[in-house]
């Protein structure tokens, strides 16, 4: 599955990298982010404190406005600030898909993505997908298909898994196993997740 | 100031489990056996886990997710050195740092290994933790350090443990003269097997939170062993087990990693000790790569003698095992239990190395000797020119050490080999390996396993029925992603005639009735049995009460459908609710797990088949199908048994193609400690998975007949992999992981070799 990225735009990776090299992060972190507004006293000298900026999301429909700071990414925020903790952080750096959640109907690692860059979008995660008391038809056939053991990589697959029967209704295998390429299962589960998307993708095809 | 010092086991084997159960045994009470008989409306069935529905809408809570009031957020400074001597710690810069609420040294003596824990502070959120960190100053004196065991064993190499030599023997076995059983072989072979050390990488990293209530102390743990956790802290800070609770709900698989008390889980009772408020502290996947355990490596030189008819006549096994600071797992196992062999003899080393200590991981011993017997079978039957299948059927044992020992409970091996072969076409197989023709060689292979797998005597759990008519099944187990919840549900439920998702289960909090760790396959052979156990004298209590309202004989009255009813009359019938109306409030019934009949053996079983493609030209294996068949006695709930078969698959392929530690020898540090430069099995490399069960009740182990399944598909599968490759190609890859660059050598090896 293609992951979001949006062309030259900064991702979390470059903007720490940045942060830490001094003249990149002095040219890149204020252009884009924020300028250096005040910095604290410590024995250590002073620290720079980038300003907070406001930002408003959609998050499983429901419109919020916050105050984030320029480093904290989507997954913090969602996680810390909302309490919407089914987004896992498993490897925090984009290696995994544990933090999968939607951004405006793409499937985005929500660890690499700030959430500075995320104002104005229409975000849904694993909470989001059930409708009322109806659980979507992927989440539906994970259960059915006993397609996790310990569950905590499964928030992230439910959700990659949802993205991908969106853009594909009538997957093969083959074309299942490459759109989940990018969520890891420890457990080692795949096997039953591929079966649960087929089933999920069935009854989504039906009218 | 606190020196934190875990209970100190060097050198020992993590191989407990079977020492274990027997000694415990010894003290109980003997059990009521299985009946093979009794038919269950959901025992040995599919039942849904109960809890599914909170797990795929994120409402499971994990340790990761929980958010206390107040609670600040602990971080460990960790030495860059592997070996060091700490000469000071400064802490006072990070002290005055504003949402700085805590800091201690946590370590005073030497550092051995890189990523070994120093000091620790607690902050009002990460990014202060993290500065704060940064603000430690630490004199290292740095000392001469070995990463690899290679040069471990070298003369003159870093000594790793002051009072140890770097290669220390281990307790070795013997029966039999192996010298003189090679004397009678009609051929004699030796080989060399090797095994990495593996990383166990939980997808939730091991986390920890501290609350501390006057003088009683609440943890939340991601944890295998809420119980052991409880007590090894009460060890550790010197205060009473009962003034400890430990909490775990879900948790993002262990493997073995999660096995007992960490040394971090210390560092955030101290923290919150020292802060008055909670303190969680969550390791980064770095940490979890070198502080909290991993499968230790394998040297693995097996000689052995075998007759023209397939007759074993000698094995001997050399093993040299590294599992860092700490010893190795024996590797020999396999060897001395599996086959029919009256000479064997093992010698097996540990070396020290300055890198993080190993644990148990999932099958730990049992993988790596696995894959070197299982090998080295192969390599004999090849060399008298035996189907591999027909050699492993020739040396069937009924009893352990090789047919010398005492009998198994049960085993079902030999119907194992039966549906396996079946199963995966073995005919199809090239009777000479690496017969076939092009760029793409097909191959097919097995391998056998064993595993324990009884359960532990003395496990507790409790039925508690509330006169509205709802039920509690209670157990201080956790659910570590086998289903436990469902396993007590359908146990329960299938006793009191209701559905499993009619009981409410109570787990994960060491409060609640005495059950050991969750690993080494016990889970369900502890838990289930106590359950039943329990949930007879509850449906006892019922049938009594019903039975002077239907005027018949308690022993006529059958559960069943909600129901209980005369089994002569069944329309002499009452619903459950209305028997349970007359209930005091609260009826508590005590389970036990009982003791297990001195003079067999409990083992669990299973044979792998697989089929593989090798790529000639690129090098790379492709694994096409596994059928796999499991001897785990009475089989509690097909969904959730089915998984775990298809989880230990995988992670097996993972450890036979691509997973492995990687030392830099010149600074003493891990190379590849995250989940993209230490390669798991992704979704591109599975094969088709056929998971079975032989289905035998086992009629001694425990009143439900039933043993573990969490190692045994962890087992057999390495060694099966490396086998179809050899049927496949003609030649022997004796090293996991088996990467193309290692095929390709192979291939280029045999060329010359002709």
């Amino acid at each position: 599955m293609e992951k979001e990225n949006k062309g030259n735009a900064l991702t979390r990776r470059d903007f720490l990298k940045g942060f830490g090299t001094g003249a990149l992060g002095a040219a890149v972190a204020p252009k884009l982010l924020a300028q250096e507004a005040e910095s604290i006293q410590t024995k250590e000298g002073k620290i720079p404190v980038y300003s907070k900026k406001q930002i408003t999301l959609t998050v499983n429909e429901k419109k919020i406005s916050m105050i984030v700071e320029p480093h904290e990414t989507l997954l913090d925020v969602l996680r810390d600030n909302l309490n919407l903790t089914g987004a896992k952080k498993i490897c925090d750096r984009g290696e995994c898909g544990g933090c999968t959640v939607l951004l405006d109907g793409k499937p985005v690692y929500s660890c690499m993505f700030l959430a500075i860059r995320a104002d104005g979008a229409k975000i849904t995660t694993v909470e989001g997908l059930a409708q009322k008391d109806k659980l979507h038809p992927v989440q539906q056939a994970f259960i059915d298909k006993d397609a996790y053991q310990c569950g905590f990589c499964t928030p992230g697959f439910v959700v990659s898994s949802v993205a991908f029967l969106n853009s594909n209704t009538n997957p093969n295998t083959e074309d299942i196993k490459k759109a989940l390429s990018g969520n890891l299962c420890r457990c080692g589960n795949y096997f039953k997740i591929y079966q649960a998307v087929d089933q999920a993708a069935k009854q989504m095809r039906r009218p | 100031m606190a020196n934190i010092k875990l209970k100190d086991n060097i050198g020992e084997s993590s191989l407990w489990y079977d020492e274990w159960v027997s000694d415990q045994s010894k003290s109980l009470p003997q059990g009521q056996p299985a009946d093979e008989k009794e038919k269950f409306k959901f025992i040995g069935q599919y039942t849904k886990r109960i809890d599914g529905e909170k797990i795929v809408t994120g409402q499971a809570r994990y340790t990761h997710d929980i958010k206390l009031r107040d609670m600040l957020i602990g971080k460990i400074l960790r030495s860059p050195h592997a070996k060091a001597e700490l000469f000071s710690v400064d802490l006072n810069t990070a002290k005055s740092l504003p949402g700085v609420k805590a800091a201690l040294q946590v370590n005073q003596g030497k550092i051995l290994y890189a990523g070994q824990q120093v000091a620790a502070v607690a902050a009002v959120d990460e990014k202060t933790a993290e500065k704060a960190l940064e603000m430690i100053k630490v004199e290292y004196k740095p000392m001469p350090f070995v990463v690899t065991e290679e040069k471990a064993r070298e003369e003159g190499a870093p000594q790793v443990h002051d009072e140890r030599p770097n290669v220390e023997e281990r307790r070795g076995y013997s029966r039999g003269d192996a010298e003189e059983g090679f004397k009678q072989a009609d051929a004699v072979i030796e080989r060399t097997y090797k095994t990495p050390i593996e990383i166990h990488h939980p997808t939730e990293t091991h986390a920890s939170i501290a609350m501390w209530q006057g003088k009683r102390l609440t943890i939340w743990d991601s944890t295998q062993a809420i119980h052991s956790v409880r007590d090894q802290l009460a060890n550790a800070l010197q205060i009473p087990a009962a003034r400890i609770k430990v909490i775990k709900n879900y948790m993002g698989g262990g493997f073995g990693s999660k096995l007992g008390l960490n040394e971090h889980t210390v560092v955030a009772a101290l923290l919150a000790r020292e802060a008055k408020r909670p303190v969680k502290i969550m390791l980064s996947r770095q940490d979890n790569s070198l502080c909290v355990g991993n499968r230790p490596s394998s040297n693995q030189t097996y000689k052995g003698g075998v007759k023209k008819d397939g007759t074993l006549t000698a094995l001997t096994l050399l093993n040299y095992t590294s599992g860092g600071i700490r010893g190795g797992d024996r590797a020999s196992e396999p060897i001395i239990d599996v086959y029919k062999c009256p000479n064997v003899k093992v010698e097996e080393y540990n070396i020290y190395t300055n890198t993080g200590a190993a644990r148990p991981t999932r099958a730990p011993g049992l993988v790596q000797g696995t894959f070197g017997l299982e090998g080295f079978i192969d390599e004999l039957a090849n060399e008298i020119g035996m189907d591999p299948l027909e050699l492993r059927k020739k040396n069937y044992t009924t009893k352990n050490r090789g047919d010398t020992g005492i009998p198994y409970s049960s085993k079902g091996l030999d119907k194992g080999y039966e549906i396996g072969a079946r199963e995966i076409g073995w005919n199809r197989r090239n009777k000479v390996p690496g017969e076939g023709n092009g760029r793409i060689r097909q191959g097919i292979g097995m391998a056998s396993g064993i595993w324990w797998g009884a359960g532990v005597p003395g496990t507790l759990a409790d039925i508690k029925l509330h006169p509205d008519g709802s039920v509690e099944a209670i157990c201080g187990t956790q659910d570590i992603g086998c289903g436990t919840r469902t396993h007590m549900a359908v146990v329960a439920a299938d006793t009191l005639g209701l559905d499993p998702q009619d009981i409410i289960i109570k787990i994960g909090n060491s409060d609640y009735p005495w059950a050991p760790l969750s690993g080494g396959s016990l889970t369900t052979p502890s838990v289930a049995p106590a359950v039943r156990d329990a949930a007879l004298k509850a449906a006892k209590r019922l049938q009594e009460m019903a039975a002077s309202k239907l005027k018949v004989p308690a022993a006529n009255i059958i559960l069943q459908d909600k129901k209980l009813f005369d089994r002569d009359n069944p329309e002499n019938a009452l619903p459950f609710e209305e028997v349970m109306k007359d209930l005091p409030n609260e009826t508590v019934f005590h389970g036990e797990r009982k003791g297990l009949p001195i003079g067999y053996a409990y083992n669990t079983f299973g044979a792998h088949f697989v089929e593989v493609e090798v790529d000639t030209v690129t090098g790379k294996i492709e694994v096409i199908k596994v059928v796999a068949v499991h001897d785990s006695g009475r089989i509690i709930n097909k969904q959730t048994a089915e998984s775990q078969i298809v989880g230990g698959i995988t992670q097996g392929l993972s450890t036979a193609l691509f997973e492995q530690r990687i030392m830099d020898e010149t600074i003493g540090r891990m190379v590849n400690p995250n989940l993209r430069d230490y390669k798991i099995a992704t979704s591109m490399d599975i094969p088709e998975i056929v998971p079975l069960f032989v289905d035998i009740v086992d009629p001694l182990i425990n009143i439900l007949g039933t043993k573990g399944l969490g190692e045994p598909p962890r087992i057999p599968i390495s060694g099966a992999i490396g086998n179809a490759v050899y049927n496949a190609i003609g030649v022997h890859i004796r090293e996991i992981p088996m990467t193309p660059d290692k095929v390709l050598d192979a291939l280029k090896e045999k060329e010359v070799g002709r």
